[in-house]
């Protein structure tokens, strides 16, 4: 059974980042790809006014077993994966723990507080510090940068999710993604979306 | 995409909770679907009116809630199973609709799906829809997963044929707007003949009249529907318990809050001392298996949103059995072992229950969780809400909120429902003084531009989306061009319904479906109606300040300024850029400069960073959509456009 590739149950993910990232597209991706493998998937995100230079969060609930709360509890996040940087730190105030993993973008996204001149926002390498301290483990990847470089930066979220796979936490493949994002994206997006979770994987 | 129309039985599918609600109508073979869009309501339509053509089905986006319901109740009328959806405050818009439909009853099954928002995730109100199932008198149905989502609403078609009354079927955020699996029933084939049958004997329902009177005759017929259905709801398997037979505590609970006391059973391990009663079926409660329960103990929790309606409920029921089941302890919003304010998550759940068990529960560490605490607060700056770049309402907005300073009169903006309502917010300029329901801008606008006669002398300004113009702001303009109220209406047309996924409203050439229909067009029915009207680019920063300077000098009557331009987010729109956006650092001198860099401290769009090393201004390529009206408010001419 699909369950004992889990290394925990529930295995709790979160996809964070800012509207407009993708964050809806890549958690549905990803769970799609697991529901495939025949676990049970919950999501729970919010959407809406959060979109508008708001941060969004996708919680990723997945089981063996049944479905759970679109909520993690607090403290139960097992990965975080962050496609603009602060937002893996602002996670871990409700959902970290020590043994939290986090797998980051490095492309900043200011906020609107910090364009204006009001608000500070963290050199990376202080991001990159906090994060190592508060986490089991941490990965940086620069996939926006990688994602302009393939001609659109919301490919970003299809090296992140690449990278995932990449750290092997989750039982995900290529196959998989391939049979999702198939009947997600138009047909001649197809092959570059291949080619940015390859990089993903590549990049961890 | 879709795999709504997916016909193999027993198939499983990731579903968004208005996903499973759409697909749970296609297995009832509902025809018609009818909506206003509302977050986190606008998916169950949205799903249908993709398969539409493929299901034999009519869908559309109505003008409001309450044309909605009405749409979809001809459809019922008919012999047409049908479903009308909204956000919690469209219930209220339909609502002197419902009671009447209530009244009259339905023919074929019926089911209205309000979703709720709990905490105001989306909404300026956290308003609850079940207490309107309770007062016109139908039943209320919550799904407490996403199998139920699509299982109960296939339910509720029967029901509703069962009792011949329209039946609500309450659905929230995190059950909308979460996603989980849903196995899969067929799809009926089956065609349905439309017929309205109005020959029969006047009091018959099937074939007679549709109405609701006479009241007393009717209302009697209603409270037996009532009754019907609550002796169906005593063996409804959408009612489900898990426990010990003998538990120390019984939560009852529904909806998505099913599933965070499930958690916090679980967190707290605590099932073999707490029982829990998923309630699907919340009005009218079932009294004999209410009774078996509440006999199981003497202590009970309630577990709900927003307000204490299953609680109270629940306590009536108690109340009345009391001489048989004892009298009960009990815990929930009233004795605030709950908050009485905002959604509820596992966490929230998690707490109220360990105190009324007497557990002590720290999810992490407290030198973790301080440091979190800590980083979370000085390094990751709060993400403000904001207008995305080249969003037409930040331009709108600077030019009106600089039209009423430079008019100097104290003039204010009355606000509407939309992104725009976010002009509140410094992303707007703190331009709108007063927000309230859909159209409301404009009422009140009405009755601001009358109180001349008691020395009011300020401007009065409202501002309406177009979808807004169409839902009810037509009849507060209509009072206020009658009345010779004196206002300027700003309609920011942004060519569709931005704030929640641009679906089609009247003002455009396509409908829900994809089919060609005429559009209405805003400045002609404005101008018909008598007012003066004037059309603008609001990217034109110079012309729309002007404009709206001598309409706001103009105290003959109702002016409208139509702002048109597209939602930077439209699909038609998204990604491509009319001008490609520089900064000639030559020139800009940033804090230096007499503007005190106005663009990023004021103008604020996300497109544009102070560098804070190179004091300069810089433009962030990927995030700048190219609308090029930056370059207007630099007073130096550092930012350059160049047309692309």
């Amino acid at each position: 059974m699909a369950g004992k590739r889990l290394s925990k149950d529930p295995y709790n993910l979160i996809i964070t980042g800012v509207g407009g990232q993708g964050n809806v597209m890549a958690s549905r991706v990803l769970a799609n790809m697991l529901v495939n493998k025949g676990f049970y998937v919950t999501i729970g995100e919010t959407f809406g006014a959060s979109q508008r230079g708001g941060s969004v969060m996708s919680h990723l609930r997945i089981s063996s077993k049944t479905s759970w709360s679109p909520q993690i509890p607090a403290g139960s996040a097992d990965v975080v994966v962050a496609l603009e940087p602060i937002e893996s730190i602002r996670v871990l105030k409700d959902y970290g723990n020590p043994g939290i993993k986090i797998l980051s973008n490095t492309r900043p996204i200011q906020p609107v507080g910090v364009i204006a001149g009001d608000l500070e926002y963290p050199g990376l390498d202080e991001i990159k510090g906090i994060a190592r301290e508060m986490a089991s483990d941490a990965w940086f990847v620069d996939a926006t940068d990688k994602a302009m470089e393939l001609g659109n930066p919301i490919l970003g979220n299809v090296i992140m999710l690449g990278a995932l796979a990449g750290i092997g936490v989750l039982p995900l493949d290529k196959q998989g993604f391939k049979k999702v994002i198939s009947s997600t994206v138009a047909k001649d997006r197809l092959d570059i979306n291949l080619k940015a979770y390859d990089i993903g994987v590549g990049m961890v | 995409m879709s795999n709504l129309m997916d016909n193999r039985k027993g198939r499983q599918h990731l579903l968004m909770g208005n996903e499973a609600i759409a697909r749970g109508a296609l297995e009832a073979g509902v025809k018609v679907a009818a909506g206003y869009p509302g977050t986190p309501s606008s998916e169950i339509v949205e799903s249908l009116s993709r398969v539409a053509k493929e299901a034999n089905m009519y869908v559309e986006w109505s003008a409001n809630e309450k044309v909605a319901m009405e749409v979809a109740a001809a459809a019922s009328f008919a012999g047409l199973r049908s479903m009308c959806t909204m956000k919690q405050n469209g219930v209220n818009v339909a609502s002197d609709f419902l009671l009447h439909l209530a009244g009259s009853g339905t023919r074929a099954g019926m089911v209205i799906v309000p979703c709720d928002d709990p905490g105001a995730l989306s909404s300026i109100n956290e308003g609850e829809s079940r207490y309107f199932a309770r007062l016109v008198e139908i039943p209320l149905i919550e799904p407490g997963d996403f199998q139920e989502a699509k299982d109960m609403t296939k339910w509720a078609y029967e029901l509703s044929e069962e009792i011949r009354n329209v039946v609500m079927l309450r659905s929230v955020t995190r059950m909308s707007h979460a996603s989980g699996n849903v196995r899969f029933d067929t799809l009926p084939r089956d065609n349905v003949k439309a017929m309205f049958k109005f020959d029969g004997f006047i009091l018959d329902q099937m074939e007679g009249l549709v109405i609701s009177a006479p009241v007393d005759y009717k209302h009697a017929q209603q409270q037996e529907k009532i009754k019907k259905a609550r002796e169906i709801f005593e063996e409804c398997p959408f009612n489900t318990y898990t426990g010990p037979d003998r538990p120390e505590l019984l939560v009852i609970t529904s909806s998505a809050c099913n599933l965070y006391a499930k958690e916090a059973i679980e967190i707290l391990g605590l099932e073999d001392r707490v029982g829990l009663l998923k309630l699907g079926t919340t009005w009218p409660l079932p009294p004999n298996l209410m009774k078996k329960y509440l006999s199981m103990t003497d202590r009970v929790m309630v577990i709900e949103e927003v307000l204490p309606f299953l609680e109270e409920n629940v306590k009536v029921i108690a109340a009345e059995m009391a001489s048989d089941i004892g009298i009960k302890r009990f815990y929930g919003k009233n004795d605030a072992t709950l908050p009485m304010v905002g959604e509820l998550n596992p966490d929230i759940v998690v707490s109220g229950m360990s105190r009324v068990m007497g557990i002590d529960y720290k999810p992490v560490p407290d030198d973790y969780a301080q440091k979190a605490q800590l980083y979370a607060t000085t390094k990751s700056p709060n993400r403000e809400l904001t207008f995305c770049p080249g969003c037409p309402h930040r331009a709108s907005f600077w030019s009106i909120h600089n039209a009423i300073e430079l008019d100097g009169r104290k003039g204010f903006v009355c606000g509407d429902i939309g992104c725009y309502t976010m002009a509140l917010l410094p992303c707007g300029f703190s331009t709108l003084k007063t927000v309230h329901a859909m159209g409301s801008g404009t009422g009140l606008a009405s009755g601001f531009g009358k109180l001349g006669q008691f020395g009011f002398d300020q401007p009065v300004l409202a501002v309406s989306g177009d979808s807004t113009f169409f839902h009810t702001t037509i009849p507060a303009l209509i009072n206020a061009i009658h009345n010779r109220s004196n206002l300027t209406l700003v309609v920011l047309d942004n060519s569709g319904t931005a704030m929640t996924g641009f679906q089609p409203h009247p003002g455009l050439e396509k409908n829900a479906m994809g089919e060609e229909v005429p559009a209405i067009d805003i400045a002609g029915v404005c101008r018909a109606m008598g007012a003066r009207v004037e059309v603008r680019d609001p990217f034109d920063l110079e012309e729309t300040r002007n404009t709206l300077n001598e309409l706001m000098e103009d105290e003959k009557g109702v002016k409208v300024l139509v702002l048109r331009q597209m939602c930077a987010l439209s699909p038609e729109k998204k990604a491509k850029k009319r001008y490609e956006m520089s900064i000639d650092e030559e020139i800009c001198i940033g804090e230096n400069c007499g503007c005190d860099r106005v663009c990023t401290r004021v103008f604020r769009c996300p497109g544009l960073v102070w560098d804070k090393e190179r004091k300069v201004t810089r433009i962030d390529e990927v995030i700048c959509t190219g609308c090029g009206v930056c370059a207007d408010i630099c007073p130096a001419g550092a930012i350059k456009r160049k047309e692309v």
